[in-house]
C-alpha cells in the first residue's frame, strides 16, 4: 500500500486544491485529512458520515473545593502557573501533567479525560475518506493526526485500496511529523515567494530528517519566474524531484465557491491541465 | 497594547499584515513572530539581527548510582515520557512536557534537569522596530514552549504586533492568549471562510474582542462578509488581488515601500483597532 501525503511547510499554498483534484484522477484510493487542526478537504468532497468517534486524549485537572484546604502544594508545583489564588485550574492553562493531582495531600482534585474532538469514516464521491475535526483551542493534534492515519490504512486494507491520499498540515512541527513518519513519500507544494521557499526548504529537511522522500511542485509558479527556478535548483540539488509546474489560475477559487475540484470545474483550465501533468508524473514516481 | 494577527487559514496574510502594520507605525513598535514552525516576518522586515539564544526546555537526567528503580517515575509521568526498563531508566525527551513531575517524585533524589534544544529566538530592529522571532529546531514537535519563550520579550511600554501560526490548536491559542486585540486576517473562499469561524471561536474562548481584514478581498463570494455582518465582526480592512501586490510579496518587500499609499491605509487600520479597544 502507497500513502502520500501532501504539506507545503507554508500554508495557503494550494495543498488542499491540488489533493482534491488529484481525488479526481486517483483511481482505487482513500482520501485522508490529516490537517485536523484547520480541515478543509471536506469542503470539496462533501462526504456522508458513516461513523463518528470522540477523540479523547489528555487530562484536565478539577479541584473538589469542597476538600481543598487551600494548603498551595499545587499552586507551587505547577509549572504552568494553570491553578488561581482562590484554586481555580485555568483549563486552557493545564497542561494535563497531573502533578498537581499527585501531589495535592487531601487527594482533592479529579483528572477526568478530555474530549479533544472527533473523527468520522465517510463515503464521498472519490472514495472512502477518514476525516477529523479537533475542538478549538485544543492540544494533542499529533495524535489525532496519528490515529487518523492508523485509521485510514485499517480501512484502506480492508477495502482492499493500494492508495491512500492524505492532506498534511501547514508546519513543521508536532502535527506534521505525526503526518509524515512512515508515509511513502510527500509531495511538497510550493509557491514562488521568499516565504514559500524559505518554509519549503525547512519541511524538505524534515522530511530528510524522518528519511521519507520528498518531491516538489510549484503553484502559482508565474508570479515570480526567478524564484520558481530557485526552488526548482534546490530540488535538483537536494534529489528532490521537480514534478511540474502549476500557474496562477483564479478557476482554484472558482472551483472551490462551486465546491468542485479544479478538473470537475473546468477540465480545459491551465491549473487543471498542469495538475494532469503533475499527477502522471507522480503516478510514475510512486508506482501506481 | 498587544494586537495578535491570525486566521485560521494559512496563506491568508497574516505575516503581509503584520510586517506592514509594524513597519507603517514605525517606532514604539515590537513584532514577535511567533509561527515558530515557519517564521516568515524576518523575510520581509530584514532585521538586524544582534541577539541570537538557544532556547531550551527541562528534561530530567537521570543518576543511575542513586536510583533503585522503584518506578515513581514513571507511574506520575502522563507522557510517557520515562520509563524503567529492566536495570535501568529510560527518558523519551522529546515526549517530554517539562513539568518536573518525575524530579519531585523521586524518592532517591536521583533526577535533575538538563536542557533539551527547542530552537533559537534571535532579536533585532530595524529604523525603530524591535523584532523577535522564534525558530522551531527542524525535527522538534513542541512548538508551544518556544513561543511562551518569544511572548516573554513583550515590553508593556511598547505596541506588541505578534504574528501568529495557523490553525487553532495550542501554538495559536498561546500567541493569542494575552493579546488585547486579535486580528484575523481571511479570504473571501470557501475555506477561508471555513478556518475564520474557527479562529473567531477561539478568540471568544478567550474572551479578546476581534476584528477582520479580508485580503484578496475581489477574488471569491460575499460569504465572509455575510458572516461577519452576522455576528457584528468588524470588517477593518479590505485588500483586492493585485498582481503588484502579489509580486512585490513574492520578492520579499514590504507593499508600503513599493506601493506608498498603503501606508496611510494601515495607519487607519491601527487607529481602528486602538478605537475598538478603548
Amino acid at each position: 500500500m502507497k500513502e502520500l501525503i501532501v504539506i507545503s511547510g507554508k500554508g495557503g499554498t494550494g495543498k488542499t486544491s491540488i489533493m482534491a483534484a488529484f481525488a479526481s484522477l486517483a483511481e482505487d484510493k482513500l482520501l485522508c485529512d490529516a490537517d485536523v487542526d484547520a480541515a478543509d478537504l471536506h469542503l470539496i468532497t462533501d462526504p456522508l458520515v458513516r461513523m463518528r468517534h470522540d477523540f479523547q486524549s489528555g487530562n484536565t485537572a478539577i479541584i473538589n473545593q469542597d476538600q481543598c484546604t487551600g494548603c498551595g502544594v499545587c499552586i507551587d508545583m505547577c509549572r504552568w502557573r494553570a491553578i488561581s489564588d482562590d484554586f481555580k485550574v485555568n483549563s486552557i492553562e493545564c497542561e494535563g501533567c497531573g502533578v498537581c493531582v499527585y501531589f495535592c495531600p487531601e487527594k482533592a482534585i479529579d483528572f477526568p479525560e478530555n474530549i479533544c474532538g472527533e473523527w468520522f469514516v465517510s463515503d464521498t464521491r472519490f472514495g472512502p475518506m477518514v476525516h477529523a475535526r479537533l475542538g478549538i483551542a485544543e492540544e494533542n493534534s499529533g495524535k489525532l493526526v496519528t490515529l487518523v492515519r492508523q485509521e485510514a490504512r485499517k480501512l484502506a486494507e480492508a477495502k482492499n485500496l493500494d492508495l491512500i491520499l492524505t492532506d498534511g498540515p501547514p508546519g513543521v512541527g508536532c502535527p506534521v511529523i505525526a503526518s509524515i513518519g512512515g508515509a511513502s513519500a510527500v509531495l511538497i507544494v510550493t509557491e514562488p515567494s521568499v516565504s514559500g521557499k524559505h518554509d519549503m526548504e525547512r519541511v524538505a529537511q524534515l522530511s530528510a530528517y524522518f528519511k521519507v522522500p520528498a518531491m516538489i511542485c510549484v503553484n502559482k509558479f508565474d508570479l515570480n519566474l526567478d524564484l520558481t527556478r530557485d526552488i526548482e535548483n534546490f530540488g535538483e540539488k537536494k534529489g528532490i524531484t521537480c514534478l511540474g509546474r502549476i500557474p496562477f489560475d483564479p478557476t482554484f477559487t472558482k472551483a472551490m465557491i462551486q465546491g468542485q475540484t479544479v478538473l470537475e470545474y473546468d477540465t480545459q483550465s491551465k491549473a487543471g491541465n498542469a495538475i494532469e501533468e503533475i499527477w502522471g508524473n507522480l503516478a510514475n514516481k510512486l508506482k501506481i | 497594547m498587544i494586537i495578535s494577527i491570525a486566521s485560521g487559514k494559512g496563506g491568508t496574510g497574516k505575516t503581509t499584515v503584520a510586517t506592514n502594520l509594524a513597519l507603517s507605525l514605525g517606532s514604539a513598535v515590537q513584532l514577535l513572530d511567533c509561527d515558530v514552525e515557519e517564521p516568515n516576518a524576518h523575510l520581509f522586515i530584514h532585521p538586524v539581527f544582534d541577539q541570537t539564544k538557544t532556547v531550551t526546555a527541562p528534561v530530567p537526567e537521570i543518576d543511575m548510582n542513586k536510583c533503585t528503580l522503584c518506578g515513581k517515575c514513571g507511574e506520575i509521568c502522563q507522557f510517557k515520557a520515562i520509563v524503567v526498563v529492566g536495570q535501568t531508566v529510560l527518558p523519551f525527551e522529546e515526549l517530554c512536557h517539562s513539568c518536573g513531575g518525575c524530579m519531585a517524585v523521586c524518592p532517591e533524589k536521583a533526577i535533575t534537569e538538563k536542557g533539551r534544544e527547542l530552537g533559537v529566538i534571535q532579536k533585532g530592529h530595524r529604523n525603530g522596530i524591535e523584532f523577535i522571532h522564534g525558530k522551531l529546531r527542524v525535527g522538534e514537535a513542541m512548538s508551544p514552549p518556544l513561543i511562551k519563550k518569544v511572548l516573554a520579550y513583550t515590553d508593556p511600554a511598547k505596541l506588541t504586533i505578534v504574528d501568529a501560526p495557523p490553525g487553532t490548536s495550542c501554538p495559536v491559542i498561546e500567541s493569542m492568549k494575552r493579546a488585547n486585540f486579535v486580528l484575523l486576517v481571511t479570504e473571501p473562499t470557501p475555506f477561508g471562510l471555513y478556518d475564520l469561524k474557527l479562529a473567531v471561536g477561539a478568540a471568544k474562548i478567550l474572551n479578546i474582542p476581534c476584528g477582520l481584514v479580508i485580503n484578496r478581498s475581489d477574488l471569491g463570494d460575499d460569504n465572509v462578509k455575510a458572516y461577519a455582518d452576522r455576528e457584528n465582526l468588524p470588517v477593518l480592512m479590505e485588500i483586492p488581488f493585485d498582481r503588484q501586490i502579489a509580486e512585490t510579496y513574492s520578492r520579499g518587500e514590504m507593499i508600503v515601500e513599493v506601493m506608498p499609499e498603503w501606508k496611510e491605509k494601515f495607519l487607519k487600520l491601527y487607529e481602528k483597532i486602538k478605537h475598538l479597544v478603548t
